[in-house]
């Protein structure tokens, strides 16, 4: 448990260190693609978990992260500003205001989106492969409706001028968060049911792995860190609609753990930093060669060739680590 | 003395297919006891509805006096029935010894922010699930496999680190299922050996499904014959021998 603490605030720590090297020494522009991979990281690990190491084809995420990010939103804006009592109340309460105010409120975005996660995930876990990536689908559409039409969050104009305190530092020791618990998860007796399910769900029934119980868990810890990636990226672009948080964001991340390798957790971060720097860094190629559009279909055949030549995606289900590395570079060990 | 297992009236039907028929069983603790038949006579369909994979139609299922009839599978596991598959079911990506860990899973008492804390209840039963895992497949024979993940192991050892994270489950009953299937002569001696020292030494009770005449009537104490879903015979290996109905039923009458 120290050591654990340990790591976690040596996470943190680097994470500081980061943020203000990010913030001294990378153009805005490219410091913001920078922050965006940090969210993209949290999304794709903690998809990975139930994609990857539980082998439930889920398409919801973006609709944990639109939880997430409205509702850590309502509380560092609307909220505060509904009631003059309520304002004056939370300003003299120093954890509440303030760049403070934003770990509470994350937190309770990141709740709210597990708490959907248990409610959307029970009756729909039932369901296997396609009809479960077409439940969550629906899920995900289902969210981005009711926003839209849901007038105390703005509806299709969304939220604005969310105060902006989703810097590097706090993003990245998110991220440094989310990794490590998601590297204890999976190596643990609860990672190994997971996988266990994943590789035949029969023999992990049979013995004694209460499936339906493990599932709903896999999802919950998913949902609850799309939720904080949700609440980062609102407080990152100080402004939210429903369309951030489309069918196609789910199916972003999707492609990140594929191109990354299903059920690689280091698979996912290069799968996440790839598929946000490649569109922004083919941004500029295209005004070299003045070809609008260019970016979208080298993007699309970049995805495809990889599924071709490497269905498995980066990783496979492989981790980066010293043995492995030992392996690929020349002269080391077979 | 009562029955660790006992099926009454067992019956099934899949539409038209009535693929057991009225099946009776008594297993006493300690036994080590045989179930054969022809190809199709019903004898997986019989361990998947003692296990909670298939709901029988009609009949019950008593273990260790409880009802198991509408169980889930990991319900009848935490009761103490534990068993292979005749197609292996091994989870390929995990190590041999993570495969028998599996096996120990349903016996942790620790919840998952103790894992994601790393307490010294997450060590421990880490430690605990290792430890019971390596005895087993040093019991089977696979300790200098450990590590190998579980889908280069030869064939033979697939079957055998299955019966090991079967008894990771700590079960009162193994239900093994053609464990010698593909097995060649000197294997399926070692295996007769192991399914005898499970029974004497692990003092777990065998009901064991097999094809091969050899293995089930050197080691089985009981045999039951099923044909088509029905039994048709019970009794010591030399009753069944020479029963004109098996004899028939393998062997085809006139």
């Amino acid at each position: 448990m120290l050591k654990t603490l340990g790591i976690l605030a040596a996470g943190i720590a680097v994470a500081f260190g980061f943020g203000l090297l990010v913030d001294n020494a990378v153009p805005p522009f490219w410091a913001l693609i920078v922050n965006l991979c940090g969210v993209s990281i949290i999304l794709a690990v903690s998809l990975n978990v139930i994609n990857g190491l539980t082998g439930q084809f889920s398409l919801g995420h973006a609709g944990f992260m639109a939880i997430g990010a409205y509702v850590s939103a309502y509380f560092t804006t609307t909220l505060r500003y509904f009631d003059p009592e309520v304002a004056k109340y939370v300003s003299q309460q120093p954890l509440f205001d303030g760049v403070w105010g934003f770990a509470p409120a994350l937190l309770v975005g990141g709740l709210a989106a597990a708490l959907a996660g248990l409610l959307v995930g029970i009756p729909t876990l039932r369901l296997k492969g396609d009809y479960l990536a077409i439940a969550t689908l629906g899920f995900g559409e289902i969210v981005a409706i009711l926003l839209t039409n849901f007038k105390q969050v703005g509806g299709s104009k969304g939220l604005t001028g969310i105060p902006s305190y989703a810097d590097t530092s706090w993003i990245y020791a998110f991220v440094a968060i989310c990794i490590a618990f998601s590297l204890f998860f999976q190596r643990s007796t609860f990672g190994r049911a997971l996988i266990a399910i994943r590789e035949n769900e029969l023999a992990a029934e049979v013995m004694g792995i209460r499936t339906a119980r493990m599932k709903v868990m896999a999802f919950v810890y998913g949902a609850f860190f799309a939720g904080l990636a949700g609440g980062l990226y609102a407080h990152l672009f100080q402004t939210i609609n429903p369309g951030n948080f489309n069918f196609m964001k789910s199916v972003e991340v999707v492609v990140m753990l594929v191109l990354g390798g299903l059920g690689s957790l280091t698979g996912a971060i290069v799968g996440a930093i790839i598929l946000t720097v490649l569109p922004e860094a083919l941004r500029d190629l295209e005004r070299e060669i003045a070809l609008p559009g260019f970016r979208m279909a080298l993007y699309a055949l970049i995805l495809i060739l990889m599924m071709i030549f490497r269905p498995q995606g980066i990783f496979g289900q492989r981790e980066l680590s010293l043995k492995l590395l030992r392996r690929i570079l020349p002269g080391g060990r077979k | 003395m009562t029955a660790l297992l006992a099926t009454e009236n067992l019956t099934i039907r899949f539409g038209g297919l009535t693929a057991v028929d009225g099946f009776n069983l008594a297993i006493q603790p300690g036994d080590l006891f045989g179930l054969i038949g022809p190809n199709g006579a019903g004898k997986t369909t019989v361990f998947n509805m003692i296990t909670g994979v298939y709901l029988p139609s009609e009949g019950t299922v008593h273990f260790d006096g409880r009802l198991v009839n509408g169980l889930q599978p990991a319900q009848v596991a935490a009761l103490g029935v534990s068993r292979t598959f005749q197609n292996i079911r091994l989870f390929d990506e995990l190590s041999v010894l993570e495969n028998a860990m599996t096996g120990a899973h349903q016996h942790a008492k620790i919840n998952l922010f103790d894992s994601l804390l790393r307490t010294a209840r997450h060590y421990r039963e880490e430690q605990r699930q290792r430890d019971r895992a390596y005895e087993l497949l040093r019991f089977m024979g696979l300790e200098d496999r450990a590590g190998l993940p579980a889908k280069q192991l030869p064939y033979g050892h697939r079957r055998k680190l299955e019966i090991a994270r079967a008894l990771a489950t700590e079960p009162k009953l193994i239900c093994l299922d053609e464990p010698a299937a593909g097995m060649n002569t000197g294997e399926k001696a070692e295996l007769s050996a192991l399914i005898r020292k499970i029974r004497d030494e692990l003092k777990v009770t065998v009901l064991l499904i097999e094809h091969d005449m050899k293995l089930v009537m050197g080691i089985c104490e009981k045999i039951q014959v099923l044909d088509y879903g029905k039994t048709i015979a019970l009794g010591t290996p030399q009753e069944i021998q020479n029963n004109p109905k098996v004899i028939e039923a393998y062997l085809g009458g006139e």
